[in-house]
């Protein structure tokens, strides 16, 4: 009883006054109409700058990790450093990580960027390191031996042969950073994080959460898909293997 | 009348002049390494023969190959590809213009077999209806149906295909020179013999300059014009014509990597069609023609002889092509044959050049 007076009294969830649903009313786990009167004011700006945020951080994370990856093989002694400045970076507590850049940075959006650009590198510079390493020996020699130069060999030959690695990599920072996306909040307020932290303090009225929840789910989950479909496109002769 | 003219006179004045590849004093040693890898090494190969380069692991046939593209720098001497140094050219450039054949074969696995056939052309800009034409050329050449295998990956090709478009590669941009490092080095013997005969047959048409590498003595002898055989440390021990190489090993080492059975061996570079046969009624008495094995002509006289001893040296019916019967031989035909290369070699007499024919139980 005083849960429902509570949540009537208004102060936690915004902007339902009137129209107002007895689903919304009572708490009911999941209301759909709370979503249809939210999702062009809350969720969807949420949504658009979660896209934004992980989308800048994964490919200002590849840019930087694909120059590693082959500074790294062409010179391989770059290796060990590389791996070991990224896994540090990749070991620093996220919440910590956010709250360290505040003070030189600030609580923007580039702080927010560079922490989250961080935890790509290292999936991504050993995925793709991985990937041009395997090329097999013998089909860098007949390109060589064919009179391909060096520049010719890496975009004809090794990149599209590293291009599975690289794109298995790619999944995985992606996934991975639309998760951490969600604590941005934390430091900057954007993305689905915002939602998400203010559902908590909603007690007992759960459509937000779920919503906002759900969403950076299903984002992860259609950017892996979309991913999965991109490296089908662009990989035809991986998938005609032994017939 | 005119479609199969022209496909047919098209096949060998499409192709460039072949160039004579010649090894002045070649040397190389790997840094870090205190024997050459290749030592004083100097050989000519006439413009359209093939040389083959023979000799026990480690003996510097890769390096050697190496060298002459450049894919790696030489210590000494000089490579002159029709009668240019090598040395002077650009390296990229120089291996654009030389087919070029490893073991593994290194197809390209993202690329089709049109696009892999296709490299060198494209490296060297040629237009795209010109290179689709050479490509469905080249496929047809080798026997492969273009329709079908062009737009294949290699995962979905067999051995023995892979290995022939990695030749169709090679020749793509019709170089004056073409350098098979153990080409069929790791392909089953069975289909390593059609994959010889096959390129023998191709070399009859394109009449490339060929540098073959092979550590196998009876492949050297089917596949070479000339055969080059190296000792450890790079040491050329015999440049010779198969035949000569047989008859007359230049020493021990030679003798020993042709094996004792060389005088078989070099049965085999004769060929039924080349002997004298007999007349089918100038048998001997003690002969007798009645249900003969039949042999096609082009069988060499090592298979021949072969087929004679299992058959308890009855004489064989030599048949040709349409199977009519050219004659009979016999195990006295053989013995004649080798006391006349007897007779020959101890008078100096000059081996048979072409060490070519013999393509065993064609029937
Ligand atoms: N890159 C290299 N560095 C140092 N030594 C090498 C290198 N490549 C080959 N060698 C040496 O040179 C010799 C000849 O090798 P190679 O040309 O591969 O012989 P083959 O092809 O006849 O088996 C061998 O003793 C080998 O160990
Ligand atoms: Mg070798």
């Amino acid at each position: 009883m005083a849960s429902v007076s509570l949540a009537a009294a208004g102060p936690v969830i915004p902007d339902y006054s009137a129209q107002s649903s007895s689903c919304v009313v009572h708490n009911h786990l999941f209301c759909t109409d709370w979503i249809s009167h939210n999702f062009s004011p809350i969720l969807w700006p949420a949504l658009r700058q979660h896209i934004l945020l992980a989308l800048a951080a994964v490919a200002i994370g590849f840019a930087i990790s694909m120059a590693l990856a082959l500074a790294a093989h062409r010179y391989r002694r770059l290796e060990r450093p590389t791996i070991l400045v990224t896994t540090f970076l990749y070991t620093i507590p996220s919440l910590a990580l956010f709250e360290l850049l505040v003070a030189p940075v600030g609580p923007n959006v580039f702080s927010a960027e560079i922490a989250l650009v961080s935890y790509t590198l290292l999936i991504l510079f050993r995925n793709i390191l991985t990937g041009l390493r395997a090329v097999p020996a013998e089909v860098l020699d007949a390109a060589e031996g064919m009179g391909m130069s060096r520049r010719q060999a890496l975009w004809r030959v090794e990149l599209p042969l590293a291009l599975p690695a690289i794109v298995a990599g790619l999944r995985i920072a992606v996934v991975t950073i639309i998760a951490l996306a969600t604590i941005v909040y934390t430091i900057y307020d954007a993305g689905l994080g915002v939602p998400i932290h203010t559902a908590l303090g909603e007690g007992p009225f759960k459509t937000e959460l779920i919503a906002a929840g759900g969403l950076a789910i299903l984002l992860a989950l259609l950017s892996d898909a979309l991913l999965v479909g991109v490296q089908r496109l662009l990989t035809p002769w991986a998938r005609t293997r032994a017939s | 009348m005119k479609t199969e003219d022209t496909a047919h006179n098209e096949g060998p004045s499409a192709f460039a002049q072949a160039a004579e590849l010649e090894l002045r004093g070649v040397s190389k040693l790997y840094p870090g390494q205190r024997e050459p890898a290749i030592k004083e090494l100097s050989l000519t190969v006439p413009a359209g023969e093939v040389c083959v380069l023979v000799g026990p692991s480690g003996s510097g046939k890769t390096t050697a190959m190496r060298l002459i593209n450049r894919l790696i720098p030489i210590s000494g001497g000089d490579i002159l590809l029709g009668g240019e140094s090598v040395l002077e050219r650009e390296p990229k450039a120089l291996r654009r213009e030389i087919g070029y054949v490893i073991q593994q074969i290194g197809l390209f696995p993202h690329q089709t077999v049109g696009e892999n056939i296709a490299t060198v052309p494209r490296l060297l800009g040629w237009e795209e209806k010109r290179i689709g034409e050479r490509v469905d050329e080249l496929l047809a050449l080798i026997d492969l149906d273009p329709a079908e295998m062009r737009t294949r990956y290699p995962s979905q090709l067999s051995g023995g295909q892979r290995q022939r478009v990695g030749v169709a590669r090679a020749l793509a941009a019709d170089p004056p020179l073409m350098l098979m490092d153990e080409p069929f080095g790791a392909i089953d013997p069975i289909n390593r013999a059609r994959l010889q005969d096959e390129f023998l047959r191709l070399q009859a048409q394109v009449k490339k300059t060929v540098v073959f590498v092979t550590h196998d003595i009876d492949e050297a002898i089917k596949m070479g014009d000339r055969i080059a055989i190296l000792r450890e440390g790079g040491v050329l021990a015999q440049y010779d014509t198969p035949q000569e190489i047989l008859t007359r090993p230049a020493d021990s080492f030679v003798a020993q990597f042709v094996g004792a059975d060389r005088g078989l061996k070099r049965l085999a570079l004769t060929t039924l069609a080349e002997l004298k046969l007999i007349e089918p009624n100038g048998l001997r008495p003690d002969e007798s023609a009645d249900g003969a094995r039949r042999v096609p002509r082009e069988t060499s006289v090592r298979d021949a002889l072969s087929t004679l001893l299992s058959a308890g040296g009855q004489p064989l019916t030599v048949i040709d092509g349409e199977g009519r019967v050219e004659g009979l031989v016999t195990l006295t035909l053989v013995e004649q044959l080798l006391s006349e290369e007897a007779a020959n070699a101890n008078a100096n007499g000059n081996g048979n050049g072409n060490g070519n024919g013999n393509a065993a139980d064609g029937g």
